[in-house]
């Protein structure tokens, strides 16, 4: 079927471009940078028969570390029939270069590699929204590793937002990787549900971000 | 020899408080590594419950040691016999505990004019209600406070109405606060409150506005909800009553209302954070409001203010069709939205609830809207999802001051649209 064209700033186009930019944060963010979205500048919807929902996005991110700091983006996302085990398949592409961060990076590697106690923090942000810059990497990784849930769990039907990290706790390696467990809040929008979500999280400045384990908590009936 | 006492009659009884009272701190000075030697063997006489302050380090060097009331008299005689010099450097704990607590909640009432209430903070519950009435004793001939009703936990539910006088004048409707998670709209609604009074025979439109039509203007819509954002879970949307049945508490009271009730936009699960209720209104915060405005009568306008996703939404949430005033709402709706983005550079969606956002059925804008309240608006503010909920206080008056020309915007087409 031919694409048609949506409103960019109503859903369905929002949640698709929310998808996306999560993606777009999995693959290209690290501790010394975060991709968040700013604008859907155009989308369009093609329905393909016995395949699923096609998305072409024409999106704008922006830095979180320097919000001034824009680049643009295209984005097609597919959403699979049927099936909701498989995840949305996402490409991209970004126009120009993001900012490297390698600098920020390795500071911040070393930084937690000399840690004598292993690091523990709770609630970032906290209830009035504030992070501490030692906080913000590991902020900034939990973000990333959100990313990669958000990718994995989403449908035309939801839309989620990283919300907090209720609790992140360092584990020692022996290997050249930082390995972080993470607690983490998922805002979904559609339900409004706040949904605990544990994610491990392996680090290297050069070897990029990976979830190994990941799983959705039950809510506590108080919450 | 120097004599050790011994102290086993002197047991202190553990109690579940933390009481200092009568204890006292002592500057100790030991003068050799003798007398050190004494100062360590008496802080690990378990039963005196003694704990330094200062540690004993060498000779000369001041130790601090707290000790516990039923302690004094036995410490003071093991130092006096072994003729350690020390000196009272606290007199009573508790009594210092005390000032430092009542100099902590001094300086939280500080706030006892308008003009000294930190707006670029988030707020507790008292600390807003407490503002209210310095709003009130500031402005007395514009702003009064008024009890709607009483929240399921036996709250007040306070409405603020700003009016120059006549009887029963057209009304413009606010809230904010309705899901109480959403802490910049209780934030941006004290800024707006004051901002009001402080404009009234200052800004034209304000002037004008208020001098045909009173406002009535809800901050904390849903205070059950915001004092246990406070107290246990910084997330709780929904009001706290209890289900009949389930574990779970609470209603969401946006799905609460009389329009549309009970559909695909809602749940029945009173586990769910969109739990529409046992029934339409059956929540007291939402009763109260249904019961205010058809009480009133000549309420003109409903803006109802929640976060976030940087939208101004209008009816309808429960269907699709549009609302038979949907072209006049859009275009107003345009209008304020790009006043809003002039300020900051803000960008909002508009449209029905149920084009830009998603279905929802049991709103409060649909309620309004459907009891002929023509120009029923809801502010989604900010921001996109990055902060989300926890956004940080440093934005809110940014996001008060931007909302604010959108709202003038609404508020002056409803008194140049008089229905």
């Amino acid at each position: 079927a031919a694409a048609m064209e949506l409103p960019p700033s109503h859903y369905p186009a929002s949640r698709a471009a929310a998808l996306a930019a999560g993606f777009v944060c999995y693959r290209r963010g690290s501790p010394g940078r975060g991709l968040a979205l700013r604008a859907v500048r155009r989308a369009g919807r093609q329905a393909i028969e016995d395949v699923g929902h096609k998305y072409h996005l024409e999106l704008v991110l922006e830095d979180v570390l320097d919000r001034d700091t824009t680049v643009n983006c295209t984005a097609e996302v597919l959403y699979h029939l049927g099936n909701k085990n498989i995840a949305p398949d996402v490409q991209f592409t970004i126009e120009g270069e993001l900012k490297n961060t390698d600098e920020a990076d390795n500071i911040f590697y070393n930084r937690i590699k000399s840690l004598e106690k292993e690091l523990v923090a709770e609630n970032i942000p906290d209830s009035h929204g504030k992070v501490s810059p030692e906080m913000e990497p590991v902020l900034l990784l939990a973000r990333v590793a959100a990313g990669y849930v958000i990718w994995q769990n989403s449908t035309e039907n939801t839309k989620f937002q990283f919300a907090q990290i209720k609790h992140v706790k360092q584990v020692k390696r022996s290997d050249e990787y930082l390995e972080f467990d993470y607690v983490i809040l998922l805002h979904e929008m559609v339900s409004q549900e706040i949904i605990p979500w544990q994610m491990t999280v392996l680090w290297h400045p050069q070897r990029g971000v990976q979830v190994t384990q990941d799983s959705r908590q039950a809510k506590h009936p108080s919450e | 020899m120097k004599i050790l006492l011994v102290f086993a009659a002197l047991v202190v009884s553990a109690c579940g408080e933390q009481l200092f009272m009568g204890d006292q701190v002592l500057r100790i000075t030991a003068s050799d590594e003798e007398q050190l030697t004494l100062l360590r063997v008496l802080g690990e006489q378990a039963e005196l419950q003694v704990d330094f302050w200062r540690d004993p380090t060498s000779p000369g060097h001041p130790t601090d040691l707290r000790v516990p009331f039923p302690s004094l008299h036995a410490v003071k005689i093991f130092l006096e016999s072994n003729s350690i010099s020390y000196s009272i450097m606290i007199d009573d704990v508790q009594e210092l505990l005390d000032e430092e607590k009542k100099t902590m909640m001094k300086s939280r009432r500080i706030a006892r004019s308008t003009s000294t209430f930190d707006f670029a903070s988030y707020h507790t519950i008292e600390e807003i209600y407490d503002w209210m009435d310095t709003l009130v004793d500031d402005h007395p001939s514009l702003v009064s406070k008024i009890q709607i009703g009483q929240s399921y936990e036996n709250r007040p539910l306070y409405v603020l109405k700003f009016s120059t006088g006549g009887l029963n004048r057209p009304a413009i409707w606010l809230d904010t606060g309705t899901h109480s998670r959403e802490w910049i709209t209780q934030a941006t609604g004290v800024w707006t409150a004051n901002k009001i009074a402080k404009e009234y025979g200052q800004d034209p439109s304000v002037t004008a506005i208020l001098d045909s039509m009173d406002i009535f203007f809800e901050i904390i819509t849903n205070p059950d909800g915001f004092a246990y954002t406070h107290s246990s879970n910084r997330m709780w949307r929904k009001t706290r009553s209890i289900n009949a049945g389930s574990r779970c508490v609470g209603v969401d009271p946006n799905r609460n209302w009389d329009a549309g009730f009970g559909g695909s936009g809602s749940s029945s699960n009173p586990c769910s954070e969109i739990y529409r209720g046992p029934y339409a209104h059956s929540e007291r915060e939402v009763k109260a409001i249904v019961d205010f405005i058809h009480g009133h009568g000549n309420v003109k306008s409903v803006i109802s203010i929640h976060s976030y996703s940087q939208m101004l939404l209008f009816p309808y949430g429960y269907k699709r069709a549009p609302a038979p005033h949907h072209q006049e709402l859009s275009e107003l709706a345009k209008k304020a939205v790009n006043d809003l983005a002039a300020v900051y550079g803000t960008k909002y969606a508009y449209g029905s609830i149920a084009d830009t956002i998603y279905m929802a059925d049991g709103t409060t804008v649909d309620w309004a809207y459907d009891n002929g309240v023509k120009y029923s608006f809801t502010f989604e503010l900010r921001d996109t999802g990055h902060y989300g909920f926890l956004l940080p206080s440093t934005q809110i008056i940014p996001t008060a001051t931007e909302t604010w020309s959108a709202l003038l915007d609404i508020m002056v087409h409803v008194l140049e649209h008089p229905y």
